[in-house]
């Protein structure tokens, strides 16, 4: 029977491959909606864990969220560095980790922070050592990867947060490889890291020069330089700034005093990634609500057409089921050839419609650098998948049910007649 | 020896119209019989009776001495299915599948099991083996008889019914189907009930009964 149900799938093949196409397509929307929905949602969640809070510059919440914790869009602004003295002085903080920002190299973003800040992300090394020199970096998994970095590598940030911009390059300051992360899968598999002296440097920044490389500095006789080019910089009004703080509290007190209190009294502002995170995926909810919306009406209409496809050929093969009943078929073998073929049909729709989803959010994220930047696994799959497919055949399984009730019904001797 | 078929004092009418009124006749092991008569006698509406695929109104049918009537519609299907090849005048092949494996398909279902060489043996003597894997669409009229004569006999049923089986043919064709349709019968041990409007069939099987006097000429 099952051979029957391919023959007159094979006999009708354009039709059939439609039907399969129009299912296919209707889950391929799903799987992509599903897929980049909860990838999105888990590493939006995942890469907030443990930041409590995010003190930056005056300007839109989301977007200090955004740029400071998801390296996305562009921060709001810089903040005096004496806040981070401030904040690790009060007593509800446990932890203070300040971020300068402002570089990328081919569209990777630039970090300067403290090596605590692979700690957020329980970050390891693969190879090499962490950040601590001048001009020393540390790369995620992924920026390495894609960059074909290894240690040792130099090279030369270029201003601004993405490659497009191009607003020129630091090329006095090269920054060179010591270390590679192992992939953790979130935000700092993408980043380049280093610390926040190195990015005021290449910047022009005049600090005061801490530790190691201060002497290096006085051996080669900078020191001299670096103090006019100090004042030149604090005359411009380039002061040593960072462009956002991640804070953890000590004490559940911290969340009720800090942010309001940031917000009031001082030129920052306060955001908790809590919040805004679940702003966001509520904005974006509603959007991929719509879209699933569409899609399973989308397969509603691919079941619609094997309803119709099937119904249609269960009318033209009438006198060829009712020969196969002649011939010895019982009633529930022609019976299930109908039903078979709804669901091989339906089946391999909804295979098809899952490669391809896949496929496709592969295909978009290697065209398209913002998607890129989210970092989906676009091979990843999810136990969703096998909900839309049990849907999907359900969908073929219904619809193959009313033409394969009617053969059942067939009246032999008239359908026999008419034919003869 | 039992009958292949016997029928005794069946009556079959639509709603009013009496059709078949107390007909009875029986047809011998290595016997043939043609039902005769003008459209509208009733010729396939006995045919349909001895399938199993109506119940008459009255009277007994059995083939091979069991019994087709007073039972249900599966076990109709299924004495049919072991004992009774039927050929019809235009639906003769399932479309979808090739000619081969509507033999196979036969075959399958009439006894659970394929047997490709008695297929090739078949399509053999009735001169189609070169299509065997052709589509029924793909074959001319006269083969695509020819097909069904091998679909209906290669279960190597006890009675093959026919109802018109050369009524679509030319002369020639329809010599050469009626012939085949004998020498394969013969062959295959079976037992012929033809119903046909067309006299050219007389000359092939001497016994007929025909349905518009109602009398049975020798
Ligand atoms: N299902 C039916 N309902 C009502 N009348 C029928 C039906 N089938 C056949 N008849 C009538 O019964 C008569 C015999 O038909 P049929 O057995 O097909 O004759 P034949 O095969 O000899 O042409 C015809 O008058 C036909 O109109
Ligand atoms: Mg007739």
């Amino acid at each position: 029977m099952l051979k029957l149900a391919f023959a007159y799938m094979n006999d009708r093949r354009l039709v059939t491959g439609l039907n399969i196409l129009l299912l296919a397509l209707a889950v391929a929307t799903l799987v992509i909606l599903l897929l980049a929905s909860t990838q999105l949602a888990d590493r939006i969640q995942r890469n907030a864990e443990g930041i409590d809070l995010v003190v930056g510059a005056k300007g839109s919440p989301l977007q200090l969220i955004l740029s400071s914790i998801y390296h996305m869009d562009q921060p709001t602004g810089n903040v005096p560095l004496e806040s981070v003295q401030m904040l690790r002085r009060d007593p509800a903080v446990r932890q203070v980790v300040p971020l300068a920002l402002g570089d990328n190299f081919r569209g990777y973003r630039i970090v300067g922070s403290e090596p605590a800040y692979l700690g957020l992300y329980n970050a390891e090394l693969a190879e090499g050592k962490i950040f601590g020199g001048q001009g020393e970096v540390v790369l995620g998994a992924d920026a390495a990867r894609n960059l074909g970095a290894g240690l040792g590598q130099k090279f030369i940030g270029s201003h601004g947060l993405s490659d497009s911009e191009g607003a020129g390059e630091h090329d006095s300051h090269p920054f060179e490889t010591v270390g590679i992360l192992k992939p953790t899968g979130t935000v700092i598999d993408r980043l380049i890291l280093t610390s926040i002296e190195s990015v005021w440097d290449v910047h022009g920044i005049a600090h005061e020069e801490e530790d190691a490389h201060d002497h290096d500095h006085d051996a080669h006789g900078h020191h001299p330089d670096h103090e006019t080019e100090a004042a030149a910089s604090r005359h411009a009004g380039l002061f040593p700034e960072v462009t956002a703080l991640l804070v953890r509290y000590r004490s559940a007190a911290g969340a009720v005093r800090l942010p309001s209190m940031i917000n009031r009294q001082t030129d920052m502002q306060a955001a908790v990634p809590a919040v805004e995170t679940a702003r966001l995926l509520n904005l974006l909810g509603v959007g991929i609500d719509g879209a699933r919306l569409f899609a399973w009406l989308l397969a509603a209409v691919g079941g619609l057409s094997i309803f119709v496809t099937l119904l249609n050929a269960a009318s033209a093969r009438e006198a060829d089921l009712a020969l196969l009943r002649v011939m010895g078929a019982s009633r529930a073998r022609v019976f299930g050839t109908v039903m078979v073929e709804g669901l091989v049909t339906a089946g391999i729709g909804g295979l098809v419609g899952i490669a391809l989803g896949h496929a496709t959010l592969a295909g978009a994220m290697g065209s398209f650098a913002a998607l890129g930047e989210i970092g989906l696994q676009p091979w990843q799959m999810h136990p969703g998948e096998l909900v839309i497919l049990a849907v999907v055949l359900l969908i073929g399984l219904l619809a193959a049910l009313i033409p394969a009730i009617r053969v059942f019904r067939i009246d032999l001797a008239a359908t026999l007649a008419k034919a003869g | 020896m039992t009958a292949v078929l016997d029928v005794s004092a069946i009556s079959k009418a639509y709603g009013s119209d009496r059709i078949l009124s107390d007909l009875s006749f029986s047809v011998e092991p290595g016997e043939h019989l043609l039902l005769l008569g003008p459209s509208g006698s009733g010729k396939s509406t006995l045919i349909n009776l001895v399938t199993g695929l109506l119940t008459p109104d009255s009277g007994e049918i059995r083939i091979g001495g069991e019994a087709m009537t007073g039972i249900d519609g599966a076990a109709r299907d299924d004495l049919r299915r072991r004992r009774v090849g039927i050929i019809f005048q235009t639906l003769r092949l399932v479309s979808a599948l090739s000619i081969r494996n509507n033999l196979r398909m036969a075959q399958q279902l009439g006894s659970g099991r394929t047997d490709d060489a008695a297929i090739d043996q078949l399509l053999d003597i009735l001169g189609i083996a070169h299509r065997a894997d052709a589509k029924p669409r793909q074959l001319s009229h006269g083969q695509a008889q020819r097909a069904a004569i091998a679909r209906a006999l290669v279960g190597r049923p006890d009675l093959m019914v026919a109802d018109e089986p050369t009524s679509a043919l030319d002369d020639a064709n329809a010599q050469r189907i009626a012939q085949l349709l004998i020498d394969t019968a013969r062959a295959q041990g079976t037992t012929l009930l033809i119903a046909t409007h067309d006299q050219r069939l007389r000359q092939f099987i001497p016994r007929s009964l025909d349905l518009a006097t109602m009398a049975e000429a020798a």
